[in-house]
């Protein structure tokens, strides 16, 4: 059985033209210890995703307008506030991008972890603060017992997100969630961060649900991948398989936006157009109005993700005409 | 200390510009001009205002702030006097404008938007926009006269009877205070709601902590920082403030003893008490300072 089972999930927020639907129809499933990645472009509906899997959406306007999200037997969407709280920490944590503004600023870094752990655990002062220490070493920070006075704009991007690391996995989560974790840093920097989460992963057992728009980190990092376009998934793949033979047109075209050291191209090649707002969705297949292969079918109806191969799954009418990579 | 220096000079401009004469004052209605000219000698008021003011600088140098020219004491002593009533006074407009500020200000945020918020909000402006003399005088007419819960005016010192004193400064206290709680609701609601907003929120809910936890601890801890400032303002108006309450509720404090200076023209009194307000003002805005300090660890002091 999945540790965590996200079906027809449907997100909508209240806005002043009527009730948009951020995120339609996902679904996935996720396996203990396994890496899913999660690819789009911003604004095409992953963070909501993720935020709504954490019951950390704003409701209202943010509203599940259907589906559900089972973590361990239980419907995450139907929870109470108290329940959920025991879920966020060590049921599922999460990452966000931006290590700079994530961390309160007022309190030192030692205070915001030993929270963590005080809220989920009964423990003697000195054994928190032990087991805060030990997990700052674990992230990589060096002299943690120093450190556990610092405030956060004494540390740098990249050791504030190893202790939103160090925050996020206090509690031993099942699920780490992880919202473009390395987007805001530095490039040496990414790389750390992410060997870093692929360690732990190792040493913890835990999933993670990686989202990213870097197609780089996908490769080096996912077991698993979505892609997802304007609120819906388009394409689900094991990695290797979405590299090899990415089915659909949105997913061809962000692999070949990815520069390449090995073929000799002048230019990159640009997917023309921008993605839909939410507001303005086209009927049909989402992709259609900038998808080179568009056919009329394709501003009818939704195309449903067919079987592409094992655990290969894609959404799109013109599949079988399309050339091959 | 270069504003204690302008505040001087000011005090001394306007009091010696407006028209009147303090010897008038002290020599009575049926005084001969010939009484009131040796008046005004004797004070040292028919001399050239730049010696005077010169006279009075070479005093206050010496710690001498002079003496009052109507009740013959010196002006530190009568400050010294009058000060724990005005400050007792504005401790307990401070605490009241704390406690409903803050609290309403915080519910307001919570529950933006819904009646909760609005009801607060159209008090809070009804508060501001009330002046606090007249919400004293139907305050009086409701609760003293009509009701006789409480008396009209006077007071009682709080180390003389404690009841006695919350009972004479309740009124006095609640007018300054529902106007500073009204400024301040309205600042507590908009900071909140934009620390809310900030992503060490979203943090703190996903690290599984209670609303309680999120909202007191890491909201309010970073929303104190600019509340502080309005506190400071506060404070300041709650002490500039009591010359019309002291006034209304005929309480014997640094503001009635500066209006009846003013009215006498006491020349010592206003120059040598507005000079001590002004020290106490600069004493609170340092108290601010040292507040942010102790509330942003990202502010740094030298040497601190």
């Amino acid at each position: 059985m999945s540790l965590l089972e996200v079906r027809n999930l449907t997100t909508a927020f209240q806005t002043g033209s009527g009730e948009i639907a951020a995120v339609e129809d996902v679904a996935f499933d996720l396996n203990p210890g396994e890496i899913l990645g999660i690819v789009g472009e911003s604004g095409s509906g992953k963070s909501v995703t993720a935020l709504t899997i954490m019951g950390l959406l704003p409701r209202p306007p943010a509203r599940v307008a259907a589906g559900s999200v089972h973590f361990d037997g239980e419907d995450l969407t139907h929870l109470s506030d108290r329940r959920m709280q025991h879920i966020r920490g060590p049921g599922i944590a999460m990452v966000f991008q931006e290590p700079m503004t994530s961390l309160n600023p007022v309190f030192t870094i030692g205070n915001q972890i030993m929270e963590t752990i005080r809220a989920h655990e009964r423990l003697p002062q000195r054994a928190l603060f032990a087991r805060a220490v030990e997990m700052l070493e674990k992230v990589g920070i060096a002299s943690a017992a120093r450190r556990m006075a610092d405030y956060p704009h004494q540390l740098s991007g990249g050791q504030r997100q190893r202790v939103m690391l160090a925050i996020a996995l206090v509690c031993r989560p099942r699920v780490l969630i992880a919202d473009e974790p390395t987007t805001a840093l530095d490039v040496t920097i990414q790389a750390q961060i992410l060997d870093l989460m692929l360690d732990l992963r190792d040493e913890f057992g835990m999933a993670i649900v990686l989202i990213t728009h870097n197609m780089g980190v996908i490769a080096e990092t996912a077991d698993r991948v979505i892609v997802m376009y304007a609120g819906r998934i388009v394409e689900e793949a094991p990695v290797a398989a979405l590299f090899d033979n990415p089915r659909h047109p949105y997913t061809r075209g962000l692999l070949e936006c990815v520069p390449s050291l090995t073929t000799e191209r002048e230019r990159l090649i640009a997917i023309p157009g921008t993605l839909p707002e939410p507001m303005r969705r086209p009927p049909g297949c989402r992709f259609a109005p900038r998808c080179r292969f568009a056919a009329p079918i394709c501003s009818e109806s939704i195309p449903a993700l067919t079987e592409q191969g094992p655990g290969h799954t894609a959404a799109c009418f013109r599949i079988a005409e399309l050339p091959a990579v | 200390m270069p504003i204690m220096l302008i505040v001087s000079l000011i005090a001394f401009g306007m009091i010696h510009l407006i028209p009147g004469d303090p010897a008038i004052a002290i020599a009575g209605m049926s005084a001969t001009a010939e009484q009131i000219a040796n008046i005004r000698h004797d004070l040292g008021l028919d001399r050239p205002l730049l010696t005077q003011l010169w006279r009075w600088y070479a005093n206050l140098a010496t710690g001498d702030l002079g003496r009052s020219l109507l009740l013959g004491q010196p002006v530190v002593q009568v400050m010294l006097q009058r000060l724990p009533v005005t400050l007792a006074l504005a401790a307990y407009a401070l605490v009241l404008t704390l406690a409903i500020g803050l609290t309403s200000g915080i519910v307001a945020a919570l529950r933006q938007n819904t009646w909760v918020d609005q009801v607060a909000m159209v008090v809070a402006m009804l508060g501001i926009s009330l002046p606090n003399f007249y919400l004293g005088l139907l305050m009086i007419v409701l609760f003293a006269v009509d009701l006789r819960w409480l008396p009209t005016g006077g007071y009682i010192a709080f180390t003389a009877d404690p009841l006695g004193w919350l009972a004479t400064s309740t009124m006095p206290a609640i007018s300054q205070a529902l106007l500073l709680a009204g400024l301040l609701a309205r600042i507590t609601r908009s900071t909140m709601l934009e620390v809310l907003r900030q992503d060490y929120i979203r943090t703190a809910r996903a690290k599984g902590l209670s609303n309680g936890r999120v909202v007191l601890k890491h909201a309010l801890a970073n929303a104190l920082i600019p509340i502080t400032t309005v506190v400071g303002i506060v404070v300041s108006l709650l002490i500039s403030g009591s010359v019309v309450t002291e006034t209304l509720f005929s309480i014997p404090g640094v503001g009635q003893l500066l209006t009846q200076a003013v009215l006498n023209r006491d020349y010592p009194m206003v120059q040598g008490g507005l000079l001590i307000v002004t020290g106490l003002l600069v004493v609170v805005n340092i108290l601010v300072d040292v507040c942010y300090a102790l509330l942003d660890p990202r502010v740094r002091y030298d040497g601190a």
